[in-house]
């Protein structure tokens, strides 16, 4: 009997591994950031590059921060999904225009339109660092708290933002 | 001809510097830190390369910052938290031992342990097998086939 049932429990248990295994993003790293304040930096901003933008002047409000760069493939199938966000309002917009030319940055907003209510430069990729940024576009949403509270890795789709960003923003927004 | 192969000679010298990064060091300690820490840690964008060896730019930046926080006096210890705590255990190939990374630590001695098992069991199968005893009746039988076999 057991002849026949330990190579279907063998079966069983590899399809299980298997199917997890297939379901898993290796790419996708958790973020041990969340929950954690908000990096600190003082950064140029790409649009009037003497004033410059740090975590603190946004304290008090919900807002995302959005890695995003000219030479970025998969930020350009992103990018109209922001646009569509930004019209809604229901937070601030910060980019980080992450290793990136400002010419060419400046010129991407330009043709595709600019969802960022500032956007800041980040040329060597520091700050990028410092956020445990490793692959373009990302997107953080931080609390009014200054508080990271979620990170999502990768081109950000009409389904994300329905399904986690607004519900999530929304109950940002109701807290204090 | 053969200026031609000095300048092709010259030229090969240049592409061969054009990726190695030059980094100087206080003393040898510093330089063995430096290259043990880039051995240890993970480039994130290629994940099954060390920042030692990839060529991504995350990875030229994570050296920097290694070779950086070196500058500065800071420990590896110092240096490998740093990572951490921006990028996660994932960062380091040496995942400390936790409840989380406890199936990575345990679980090839677990398979050692399920294999060591399956083998014991297996021989023991194979013995009894061996000690069957064949009676006088059945040896009969062997070799009456066995010379039957032999005339056709």
């Amino acid at each position: 009997m057991l002849k026949y049932i330990l190579p279907l429990i063998l079966f069983i248990v590899m399809a299980v591994f298997l199917a997890l295994g297939l379901n898993l993003h290796p790419s996708e790293i958790p973020s041990p950031l969340i929950d954690k304040p908000a990096p600190a930096f003082s950064a140029p901003k790409l649009q009037a590059p003497a004033e410059k933008l740090s975590p603190t002047d946004l304290k008090g409000k919900v807002w995302l921060f959005n890695v995003w760069a000219s030479w970025c493939a998969s930020c350009r199938s992103e990018h109209p999904v922001l646009n569509q966000l930004a019209q809604q309002k229901a937070a601030v917009i910060v980019g980080l225009n992450y290793k990136d030319e400002p010419e060419a940055a400046l010129g991407w907003l330009a043709q595709l339109g600019n969802p960022y209510d500032v956007s800041i430069m980040d040329q060597d990729g520091r700050i990028g660092l410092d956020w445990g940024v490793y692959g373009v576009p990302e997107t953080f949403v931080i609390d009014k708290q200054g508080v990271i509270r979620y990170k999502h890795t990768g081109p950000v789709t009409p389904e994300d933002v329905q399904q986690t960003f607004l519900p999530l923003i929304a109950k940002l927004q109701a807290e204090n | 001809m053969k200026h031609l192969s000095v300048i092709f000679l010259l030229a090969l010298a240049g592409m061969a510097c054009a990726g190695v990064e030059y980094r100087q060091f206080a003393n040898p300690e510093q330089q063995a830190a430096y290259e043990n820490l880039t051995s240890e840690l993970r480039c994130l964008v290629c994940q099954n390369q060390t920042i030692a060896d990839s060529n991504a730019e995350l990875a030229a930046d994570l050296r920097r910052q290694v070779y950086e926080m070196l500058q500065q006096g800071k420990s590896k210890q110092d240096i490998a938290q740093f990572m951490t705590d921006r990028y996660g255990d994932f960062v380091l190939y040496n995942p400390p031992f936790k409840l989380k990374t406890g199936l990575l630590w345990i679980g090839p001695a677990v398979f050692l342990l399920i294999g060591l098992i399956a083998v014991f069991l297996f021989a023991r199968r194979k013995k009894n097998v061996a000690n069957v005893e064949i009676n006088a009746e059945k040896q009969q039988k062997i070799r009456s086939l066995l010379e039957e076999s032999d005339q056709s």
